[in-house]
């Protein structure tokens, strides 16, 4: 397993989240959390996409397999989406992507999606607490066995 | 698809602000500038107390220059804030701007955390992260888009109206769209303004037929926006027209026709006055209405109904022929380069809290009708007189109803205590009655409203500090009600019999700025009010380019801060539209065309129809395109790539943030 430097605190597990925030909503709410100086757990790094729709389903078995003990996915609400309906796109491969990592065994609690609106800073907050809490007391992902896991069911086809 | 530079020999430069202590406290900035020293591909590390100045950027420059640097990593504050600053630093050391990545440690980091230790940590994964990715960042150019010279200003309250005299003075063309029959809002409906009592028809009339007159504007009531399509620069905006059954152009607003209606005396209560008093079903909203042009209400008209027989307002109309009963809503199409929104407010439902009994007791009534009761051009013209007939002796107006209120709206609406000084001093200007103002601040900041509290108080207003838990009628039959409060100034209960309630009620988001923000695609704060792209730095602009607010769609305000931020949205607007074209991001999509298998699965996913199949391969419009990158996400065979947000650079953000190199 790969050295990280996120797994620091030494009484206990401190879990390793991945986010996917999309740019005109859920990045803009962790901005504000920002603004406003809301606290809350340092677990989670977030990546920038344009949209919750550019999050192919591989970022988030790329991130698992190479230590993320959970993946946040954050788009608008629906309906909000920057681009009309990307938010629903990422919806639809969320739900295929839960039952195929549902199928390789992971918990179900370490996927994440979350609609946060750019006003909902303290929805950021809450999220994020919730899951590394829950994170927490689910214990490190097993990675070893999903990478074999992931590499033998590598998707050919992306659920779209 | 891969960067050109990944042969181990790029040079990147690391940037970690400390912005004063603002970074600097929580997180452990040299180290992290240690730590980014050694990362791989990276020449120099610095660390500068405020990256965003000119030395810091100056460093970047400068860096360059000497160090040789072809790729820039700024970790410090949000992208939305100064990504474009950096990437100008970049630009002016002679490297593409689109070399750099910034790594936001402040909103996502410093400000949020408190752990040292973990801070530093996530400020160090970040900052790995935008190292790996930037070495496959490609050098790109931003697009340029025409902006068409006309604007479109939605709502025609006060704000709307000045912006759009703003940008038509300025020689830009501009569509108002107002939905109800006249322009003016609820400044319309004042009698005086505070603090300078102004009479508020003598200064916005005026300028509402400079609007009507104006020959940049075109002026449409009755109007709704239905869909808005294209991006800044080149809005198109399809507009609905209700029918008004008055051929605008033929009616001379001679008002004759209202004369000699069938109905002798009016029977639907007036929207203008409130319900106040009542008009026929042909009318015009208030005499200075612009256009100046009268409606059919089908609702009231009998001609809609059973057919009226002696259609006398046809008659009268004679060969004006301005009444048409067959009109129906039609529709408009308009490409316009920017749009500013003027949606305004609407006042807090006073029913909402039953125990001040609006709607309950008729001597009950909300800030606004008092508005229409003491304006000269109102229902009693200017007379105060109770539903029951009376002349109050006596008033009691009850400050903040629906604001600063856990079970309705937590905002102050920042006017009341304003209006309800001014109602103080009007109510007792036209009745001599006795005036309480039950408060619980008084808030009156701003130039010359302080100085209009002393004045009113000086009149022999009474204040009373304590918000009314009760509202109930005095025994006896004396048709007066009793405002009971805990006067917490001297610690005890108080209880006032009125002759007439007035409720201070605040200012809310229209009941439709849900509908109307998505319509327009932007944002709501938490309140509710459109939000503004920055409160302090871009307080009129939004996340959508090219769309600006003005008014209270945005917050709370007055007339002076209204006219003020509607000057502001214009000028943004001008200053759009005199620029001819705007740069925008290139984080488009395009195909690779061998690897593209041609199963169309792209054409589907995009909400622009920016993708076409041709000879067997999908083509990708970059000019359609708005950069989502949900057609990257779905293409099976890895064949889209997204500038900016290409798969090997998100690839490498993602292993970035979890493993040390
Ligand atoms: C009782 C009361 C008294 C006040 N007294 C004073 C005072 O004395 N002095 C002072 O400075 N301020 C006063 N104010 C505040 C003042 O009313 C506001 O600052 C001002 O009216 C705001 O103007 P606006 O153009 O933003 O909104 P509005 O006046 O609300 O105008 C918005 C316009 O947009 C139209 N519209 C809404 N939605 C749409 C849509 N979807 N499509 C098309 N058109 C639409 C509406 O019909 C309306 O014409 C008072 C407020 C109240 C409630
Ligand atoms: S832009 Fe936020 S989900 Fe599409």
């Amino acid at each position: 397993m790969p050295e990280t430097t996120t797994d620091t605190s030494s009484n206990g597990f401190e879990p390793r989240i991945v986010a996917f925030f999309c740019n005109w909503c859920t990045y803009l709410a962790a901005d504000l959390a920002g603004t406003s100086r809301m606290k809350y757990a340092p677990n989670a790094r977030v990546i920038r996409v344009m949209c919750s729709g550019r999050v192919d389903p591989q970022f988030v078995l790329e991130a698992l397999a190479n230590g993320a003990d959970g993946v946040l996915i954050g788009g608008c609400h629906p309906g909000d989406c920057h681009y009309q309906e990307g938010n629903y796109k990422a919806l639809r491969r969320f739900k295929l992507l839960q039952r195929m990592v549902a199928d390789l065994g992971v918990e179900e609690e370490r996927l994440r999606l979350e609609w946060i609106s750019a006003a909902e800073a303290d929805r950021v907050r809450v999220v994020m607490d919730e899951m590394t809490d829950q994170l927490r007391r689910l214990g490190p992902f097993r990675h070893e066995e999903a990478v074999m896991a992931i590499a033998a069911q590598q998707p050919q086809e992306v659920p779209v | 698809m891969s960067g050109p530079s990944l042969n181990g020999d790029t040079r990147i430069g690391v940037y970690v602000c400390h912005c004063g202590t603002n970074i600097a406290g929580p997180i452990d900035v040299e180290a992290v500038t240690e730590y980014a020293a050694g990362l791989p591909g990276v020449v120099v590390a610095r660390a500068y107390k405020y990256m965003c100045s000119d030395p810091g950027q100056e460093l970047i420059t400068h860096d360059i220059l000497e160090e040789g640097l072809d790729r820039v990593v700024v970790a410090s504050c949000s992208p939305s804030l100064h990504e474009e600053t950096f990437r100008r630093a970049v630009a002016k050391g002679g490297v593409n701007p689109y070399l750099f990545q910034m790594v936001n440690i402040r909103e996502h980091g410093s400000w949020v955390h408190d752990d040292v230790e973990m801070a530093t940590a996530k400020a160090k994964d970040l900052v790995r992260a935008g190292v790996a990715r930037v070495r496959f960042h490609r050098p790109l150019e931003p697009r340029r888009v025409p902006v068409d010279g006309s604007a479109m200003v939605v709502g025609g309250g006060i704000a709307g109206i000045h912006a759009a005299l703003t940008l038509a003075n300025a020689g830009k063309h501009v569509y108002l769209v107002e939905r109800e029959p006249t322009i003016g809002g609820h400044m319309a409906q004042f009698d005086k303004t505070f603090p300078t009592l102004d009479c508020a028809a003598c200064i916005l009339t005026p300028k509402m037929t400079q609007v009507r007159n104006h020959p940049n504007i075109t002026l449409w009531t009755m109007a709704e926006v239905v869909e808005v399509d294209g991006f800044v620069g080149a809005y198109r905006v399809k507009v609905r027209h209700e029918p008004r059954f008055i051929i605008e152009d033929a009616c001379v607003g001679c008002l004759e026709c209202i004369d000699v209606c069938v109905f002798r005396n009016g029977k639907t209560p007036d929207e203008f006055n409130l319900g106040l008093s009542k008009r026929k079903p042909i009318y015009i909203p208030f005499p200075q209405a612009v256009p100046q042009v009268v409606v059919i209400d089908p609702e009231a008209c009998i001609e809609f109904r059973a057919g009226c027989r002696k259609k006398t307002c046809v008659e009268v109309c004679a060969d004006r022929n301005a009444i048409d009963f067959q009109q129906v809503a039609t529709f408009d199409e308009v490409e316009v380069g920017t749009i500013v929104l003027a949606t305004g407010f609407k006042t807090f439902d006073a029913g909402r809290i039953p125990y001040y009994g609006y709607g309950r007791y008729d001597n009950v009534y909300t800030a606004l009708e008092v508005e229409r009761l003491v304006n000269a051009a109102g229902p009693t013209t200017g007379e105060v007189v109770l539903r029951d007939g009376r002349t109050p002796q006596s008033v009691g107006i009850i400050h903040c109803v629906g604001s600063r209120d856990e079970n309705t709206n937590t905002h102050c609406s920042r006017v009341c205590c304003m209006y309800s000084l001014k109602l103080a001093h009007l109510m007792k200007e036209k009745t001599g009655a006795e005036v309480y103002n039950f408060y619980i601040d008084m808030r009156t900041p701003g130039k010359g409203m302080e100085e209009f509290y002393n004045r009113v108080g000086s009149e022999g207003v009474h204040f009373i500090r304590g918000k009314v838990g009760d509202v109930y009628p005095e025994a006896g039959d004396t048709g007066r009600l009793v405002l009971q409060a805990e006067d917490t100034l001297l610690g005890r209960i108080r209880k006032i019999p009125v002759d007439m309630v007035v409720l201070a009620t605040g200012i809310e988001p229209q009941s439709d700025a849900e509908d109307v923000r998505r319509l327009f695609n932007i944002t709501c704060s938490a309140g509710g009010f459109f939000m503004e792209r920055h409160p302090k730095l871009a307080p009129v602009s939004t996340f959508t380019d090219g769309v600006f607010l003005a008014g209270t769609c945005q917050g709370p305000r007055d007339i002076p801060d209204t006219v003020a931020q509607a000057g502001a949205a214009a000028a943004e607007a001008l200053a759009l539209i005199d620029a001819g074209s705007i740069l925008l991001e290139p984080n488009t999509a395009f195909v690779s065309a061998e690897d593209c298998s041609g199963c169309k699965t792209c054409i589907g996913m995009c909400p622009y129809q920016a993708i076409a199949h041709i000879d067997g391969k999908a083509v990708i419009n970059e000019v359609l395109c708005k950069g989502c990158g949900t057609c990257v996400a779905a293409c099976p065979s890895g064949a889209i790539h997204q500038n900016l947000f290409d798969d090997d650079e998100i690839f490498e953000e993602i292993l970035g943030v979890l493993i040390h190199a």
